[in-house]
């Protein structure tokens, strides 16, 4: 069907159907006569509404069977003898030949006939049934306008209806949230309850050894152990948060408290385009920067350390989570009352001492809970992993050697395949779930954090 | 000590009937402004301010909101340095030492002048703690006995001692208003101050607290040059034996109290007294 | 007593002072170290940032430069032995001409393009040179006799003539021309054979190999084949397809969103709920979001594998709560008066919502939805799950079909065993992605004072 036809046809029907309840609504609103309750473009949009919707359901009606029903009939049209001999491959190159035929554009070598005569009744078919269905779909609108129409009177509350039905999509759009989260979680749990299928969930939640068999045999899935991962994750996080929080807290100790306005002006925003650089690219900086330079800085001192290591990743994904630090203390610290500080100094308090002492103490809880946001942050992040901490699923303490995270496990076990069919691939979902569950304790208990604080000195 | 707890015992006494009136310009100068000036950036705020306030007596200064009062009284332990842009011209004297000389030392200053604000802003730690504090860092105890002596005869001169002292340990922040409030005053006492500036210390009060706070003020008078501001003419009229007007950031008129409320020579200050100022 | 009487504590006012004193130089000396630590840590950030910027131009740059070869290429008639083309005319359906044009091409195809391209270089050659054709044509890049066929299959009749064409240089002897190899290396570890190095060098005198502006990398899509001719146009067209329907869906749903939530949703545990789980689908890492897209649109809907639609859709919903979060910090942020002054006119709530507070916030959504789009398009992590990692070297022509994304490009790149090639490309692609970011942030800055302005 055509969807330039489908396009007019709406659009004629909704000019209609808007103009005609207008008028009527003008017409009623006559010198002397009754008040009328609602404008007149309520009453066209009322119309409007009431003459879509019978139309769109229509229109979506046949665009949800309308596939079928044309398949159907163009199977119909093969002899029944020829439709035995062919399967399914053949079949739809049939099909698809017909459809080339009906359409005009004609096909490539010896047309046989029944061909030529499926391709002339589909023609036909289309033809009737596009017709058709746009005349049902513009009767129908037709008639829910007259409907419409008729039920216009001074005291009809248009307003209040049409307004119903924008509180109501307005609904139906934040709903769009929920059904992301519900979404998310159900599509976590189902992969993963599918993986548990194939690996004992202690065997998985416990495991020591991450050695997958990416091309499993029955009986033979290969290892599945989340705890070198949980560490890799884990130790990452603890360097990136040594380096993230004295930084950035300092940062925004010195910004809100020391410097002067335009230095602050400045350095602010210069900060913040930190958070704003995409992670590949910090994933990047790692890899080719950090890294090496790291390896021969260890080398000058003595140490062994890789290029690719949780060292490395720890340190840039530090670097990615200052600004967020910064940012969230820096609210933090400026909602602490000025007062608190005056009395301080009051007493004779050197600057330092009233943010040891008084700032800090006060913040405390607001800042702790910007620091776990600050966590969840890094144990969720991707692509600087997956460049620069060297993907070795070991067990092992040394931050100088290549460790994989949760994150990077998910990346290589999914990249490409979608078909989820082995607990090859399958394990990433479970390694999601506990990445989401983790994540999301961490983040409700933080903003649990932060809005008591907030409400402390409201 | 006991010479002390017992002047803080509080009783329903007249205020102001202690000191004869024209005592109070009879004592010794201790603090002398000359001359001060305020820009916050490029607004003024104060215009030229020359006061003398005198030694262990109550000095109130009055004025409209917005008249430059607290900001002179912010003037007086350089509270301003902390305000970013706020300029300060002209000379205040300590003892006669210019407290805006630049070999003086704004830590050692407020811990000689003293500060109550207008909100009771007690630090989130216990009520020992928040005493404790100042002591702490200016390193005037030598000992845990040292600090606790501070802390307990501090409390007992803000008259708060029997109402808090089997609660020591719980946060300062649980008080009343008017438990905070002295909490604050007893915290700043502890420095050993000369010189206590209060800012509208009881207009987060209600009437009760007030008026416990007034005697106590009146109690302090006798160990401590006090400055009040406030917005309340009867709490000046009530507490305070010298009164300075300010309107517009000027001072308008100072003097004895009485003679202020009873015979302003200024218009203004009339105006003010008899409620046609805001 | 006149002096003592203040005492509250064991020591005289003197005493006090002296103690006082005695601690001000340690007092003033951790003042000094705090403060400092507080400037070192500023120094440090904002070191960082130069730092990371620095090195990316400063690898990036010389990946803007594509060593091009100038040829005469002559379409000799003894090498392009084919029919002549089919025309539209000839043919009964256009079905039939489409197989009969197909047919040609493909034997078009089948010919020996390298003899042209060799043929075009002998003829730049210094004379007596010696060197075989498979060390010659390590010189230019693979992609030069597919370029040649296909200006040949533009325009058959070129069949016999002799026009200039540009081809590039391969990426080692590019390499080689840019310096990106030690030219001291012995002849083991250099990638092209002594006699190709003399050739280029040959080549560089006589000016037939210059450097010039990479417009390749801006025009071509990825390859892998033809490393020299890899460009970002498929990437880019990706991402433009994918912040299109971000556009397209995330703001209208997200606005529509915070509308509700903040103006017309009841107080109820309900909304209670949705705006905890807003909040915290901000925080859920993105990479969730892929997997999502990958069980949701693509293993249960069966939609396209790396489709810029699917990939669209997962940032979609990943920068949704962003939207809602600052629609509804801008919606917060109208003034009651406003808000009561519609209401006193009798202006029904949708009426207020839409007529009055909605137009005051624009600016402020406009700003948020910009940043939400420049968030989503430097995302990586999600993208990879629904199959966008794969190589397509044809740029996309609508959502449906196969592409990659820029932040998805960069992160192939870097993974490009011709590490002397790759890294300048890797930084050449991560400078157009911030450049194409910093053009949003500006655009979403500049906005945002043009309309406060005019509200």
């Amino acid at each position: 069907m055509n969807s330039l036809a489908v396009a007019a046809l709406l659009l004629v029907l909704l000019g209609l159907a808007y103009q005609s309840g207008w008028s009527r609504s003008r017409a009623l609103a006559t010198v002397g006569g009754p008040k009328v309750h609602s404008r007149p473009q309520y009453h066209g949009s009322y119309v409007a509404i009431w003459t879509m919707m019978p139309a769109l359901v229509v229109l979506l009606l046949w665009a949800w069977l309308g596939g079928e029903l044309t398949h159907n009939h163009i199977t119909a049209q093969i002899p029944a003898d020829t439709l035995q001999a062919l399967d399914q491959t053949a079949l739809n190159a049939a099909i698809n030949r017909i459809r080339a035929i009906a359409s005009g554009f004609g096909v490539a070598g010896e047309v046989a006939p029944y061909e030529q005569a499926a391709g002339e009744s589909l023609r036909s078919f289309q033809m009737l049934t596009g017709t058709g269905v746009l005349l049902v779909a513009a009767l129908c609108g037709g008639a829910a306008l007259l409907y419409a129409r008729g039920r216009i009177t001074a005291r009809l509350r248009a307003r209040n209806a049409v307004e119903r039905v924008v509180n109501i999509a307005l609904l139906l759009c934040s709903a769009v949230a929920i059904l992301t989260t519900l979404g998310i979680v159900a599509s976590l749990l189902t992969e993963a309850l599918r993986f548990f299928t194939f690996i004992n969930p202690l065997d998985f939640f416990f495991g020591t050894v991450w050695a997958p068999n990416n091309a499993p045999t029955a009986g033979n899935y290969g290892r599945y152990g989340l705890l070198p991962l949980l560490a890799g994750t884990l130790m990452i996080t603890a360097i990136a948060m040594l380096v993230a929080v004295p930084v950035g807290l300092m940062a925004a100790i010195y910004l809100s408290q020391y410097a002067p306005r335009r230095l602050r002006a400045v350095a602010k925003p210069m900060i913040e385009i930190l958070a704003g650089i995409p992670t590949i690219v910090f994933g990047f900086f790692a890899l080719v920067t950090v890294g090496p330079f790291l390896r021969d800085f260890g080398r000058l001192v003595g140490l062994n350390i890789n290029a690719t290591s949780a060292l490395t990743a720890g340190i840039v994904m530090g670097i990615m989570i200052i600004p967020f630090v910064s940012s969230l203390s820096d609210d933090i610290l400026n909602q602490v009352p000025r007062t608190l500080r005056d009395g301080a100094y009051g007493l004779g308090a050197t600057q330092s001492e009233t943010i040891r002492n008084v700032l800090l103490p006060a913040a405390l809880p607001g800042i702790v809970g910007a620091f776990l946001l600050a966590v969840s942050r890094a144990v969720g992040e991707t692509m600087i992993v997956v460049l620069a901490a060297g993907n070795a699923p070991v067990l092992r303490g040394n931050p100088f050697e290549p460790v994989a995270t949760i994150t990077v496990s998910i990346v290589n076990q999914l990249t490409g395949d979608t078909d989820f069919s082995g607990p090859q691939s399958l394990v990433g979902f479970a390694l999601g779930l506990t990445l989401f569950v983790i994540t999301l304790g961490l983040n409700i208990f933080a903003l649990y954090i932060v809005r008591r604080f907030r409400e402390q000195y409201e | 000590m006991d010479m002390l707890a017992g002047k803080v015992k509080l009783t329903q006494q007249s205020v102001n009937s202690a000191m004869n009136p024209t005592d109070a310009l009879a004592r010794p100068i201790r603090l002398e402004a000359r001359d001060v000036t305020v820009h916050y950036g490029a607004k003024q705020a104060l215009f030229g301010i020359s006061i003398d306030i005198p030694d262990r007596a109550v000095t109130s200064f009055i004025g409209p909101s917005g008249c430059g009062k607290s900001t002179f009284l912010r003037c007086i332990n350089r509270m301003n340095d902390t305000i970013e842009g706020a300029r300060v011209g002209g000379s205040i004297k300590l003892d006669g030492e210019d407290i805006y000389d630049p070999s003086l030392d704004v830590v050692e200053l407020r811990a000689r002048i003293g500060m109550v604000f207008q909100k009771p802003n007690p630090f989130p730690k216990s009520i020992y703690e928040n005493v404790a504090y100042g002591p702490r860092i200016h390193g005037l105890a030598r000992s845990k006995s040292d600090l606790d002596e501070i802390v307990v005869s501090s409390l007992r001169k803000a008259g708060l001692f029997e109402e808090v002292k089997d609660r020591l340990s719980e946060p300062g922040t649980g008080l009343s208003g008017g438990q905070q409030q002295r909490l604050c005053i007893a915290r700043a006492i502890a420095v050993g101050p000369e010189v206590i500036l209060m800012d509208e210390p009881c207009s987060a009060l209600d009437p009760i607290a007030t008026a416990i706070i007034e005697e106590l003020i009146d109690e302090l008078r006798e160990n401590y040059t006090i400055v009040i501001v406030t917005h309340s003419m009867q709490q000046a009229a009530r507490v305070s034996q010298k009164t300075a007007f300010f309107h517009l950031g000027k001072l308008i008129e100072e003097g004895v109290t009485e003679d202020i409320f009873t015979n302003p020579v200024h218009k203004q200050t009339q105006d003010y007294i008899m409620g046609r100022i805001g | 007593m006149a002096t003592t009487s203040a005492s509250t504590s064991p020591q005289t006012a003197p005493e006090r002072t002296r103690l006082i004193r005695a601690g001000l130089r340690r007092r003033h000396r951790s003042e000094t170290i705090f403060r400092g630590l507080g400037m070192a840590a500023i120094v440090l950030a904002l070191g960082f940032v130069v730092l990371l910027f620095v090195d990316v131009i400063r690898k990036g740059v010389p990946a803007f430069v594509q060593s091009n070869l100038h040829l005469e290429v002559f379409f000799d008639p003894a090498v392009i032995k084919v029919d002549p083309a089919p025309q539209t005319g000839d043919f009964a359906s256009p079905a039939e001409f489409q197989a009969a044009s197909l047919a040609w091409q493909r034997d078009v195809a089948l010919l020996n393009w390298n003899r042209i391209i060799e043929a075009s270089l002998r003829a730049k050659l210094p004379a007596n040179t010696q060197i075989d054709t498979r060390e010659l044509l390590t010189i230019p890049e693979t992609n030069a006799r597919h370029q040649v066929r296909e200006l040949f299959v533009a325009n058959p009749a070129l069949l016999g003539q002799t026009v200039p064409v540009d081809v590039l240089a391969s990426a080692n002897a590019a390499n080689w021309i840019k310096g990106n190899i030690d030219r001291s290396l012995g002849d083991a570890q250099q990638q092209m054979s002594p006699a190709a190095r003399a050739v280029i060098d040959a080549f560089e005198t006589s000016g037939t190999v210059s450097n010039g502006f990479a417009w390749s990398l801006f025009t071509n899509a990825d390859s892998r084949a033809a490393p020299a001719a890899a460009g970002l146009l498929g990437a880019f067209i990706g991402s433009l397809y994918m912040m299109l329907i971000v556009i397209v869906l995330a703001v209208p749903i997200g606005v529509a969103a915070a509308i509700y939530l903040e103006e017309f949703a009841p107080k109820s545990r309900l909304t209670d709920f949705i705006e905890v789980n807003i909040n915290n689908l901000a925080a859920v890492p993105s990479i969730v979001f892929g997997l999502l897209g990958a069980a949701a649109f693509i293993n249960y809907l069966h939609l396209p594998i790396s489709a810029p639609l699917v990939g669209g859709l997962v940032l979609t919903l990943m920068t949704l709560p962003t939207i809602i979060i600052a629609t509804r910090g801008a919606l917060l942020g109208v003034s009651p008066a406003l808000r009561q002054a519609a209401l006193g006119m009798g202006a029904s709530k949708t009426q207020m919502v839409f007529h009055h507070v909605l137009p005051v916030t624009l600016p402020s959504i406009l700003t948020a939805t910009i940043l939400g789009v420049a968030h989503a398009l430097g995302e990586t992590a999600p993208l990879l799950l629904i199959g966008m990692k794969a190589f397509v070297a044809q740029v996309p022509v609508t959502p449906l079909d196969q592409a990659t994304a820029l932040p998805v490009q960069i992160y192939l790149w870097q993974g490009n065993e011709n590490r002397n090639f790759f890294e300048p490309r890797t930084a050449a692609a991560i400078m157009v992605l911030l450049g194409v970011m910093i053009l949003l942030n500006g655009t979403a800055i500049f906005l945002r004072s043009r309309l406060e302005k005019r509200v």
